[in-house]
């Protein structure tokens, strides 16, 4: 059962992800852009973490905590970057 | 028969989960302007995914492998890091004067913040950098 309630809800992550991709096509300033590369950062460690489940794995763990501090870190530089036009002044 | 009720209960983390992200996706397409989009991750999606690392953490642990502490320090750094992100990126768009949806009330306070300076006299806070 626990297998294909993981194959469902990767579906379900994938289906956002397809929707952020959506937005950060086509969003209209540099900021949409931005927040969808945010939110996608966040699905993609839902998906790493959903395949760890899958394999019984726990070295997929570490991955997922080094996307969620460079993700981060890459937020707040194109954020400063937006903001200031410089990133270490 | 704990086994199972444990499994049944971390299907339903994980359901919850998958569901919340998949609600902050669809907001994020739907909404009229940037700063309505800006709630829908920041809320739904943080929520989402802590309830899958909740469902992991627990997973885990009934395979009897050693309790994990990465899925907790993963959530933990997702929920400090959600609102900072929101934040910043709310600024900077502020300060872009990126445009509003139509009906937006006070809008005088979106024309306030980008004139808006440090005080004068901080003197503790001098590094403080707009």
């Amino acid at each position: 059962m626990l297998n294909t309630i993981l194959a469902l809800v990767a579906v379900l992550v994938g289906l956002a992800l397809v929707l952020n991709a959506i937005r950060l096509l086509l969003g209209p300033s540099t900021a949409d852009r931005i927040l969808a590369l945010d939110t996608m950062y966040i699905n993609s460690i839902a998906l790493i973490v959903l395949l760890g489940l899958h394999l019984g794995s726990d070295m997929y763990f570490e991955a997922a905590l080094l996307i969620a501090m460079l993700g981060f870190v890459g937020t707040a530089a194109l954020a400063k970057y937006m903001l200031r036009g410089d990133i270490i002044e | 028969m704990m086994f199972e009720l444990f499994e049944i209960l971390a299907s339903a983390l994980l359901l919850i989960g998958g569901f919340f992200i998949l609600i902050g996706a669809l907001g994020m397409v739907k909404l009229p302007d940037f700063y309505t989009r800006l709630h829908a991750p920041t809320k739904a999606t943080t929520l989402g995914i802590g309830c899958i690392l909740l469902a992991s953490l627990g997973l885990h642990a009934l395979r009897g492998q050693s309790l994990s502490v990465q899925e907790l320090v993963i959530s933990l750094f997702l929920f400090i890091t959600a609102p900072v992100s929101a934040y910043m990126i709310a600024k900077a768009a502020l300060h872009r004067r990126t445009p509003l949806v139509k009906h937006t009330l006070n809008r005088q306070l979106s024309r306030d913040i980008v004139h808006r300076q440090a005080p004068k006299n901080a003197s503790t806070e001098a590094e403080c950098d707009d």
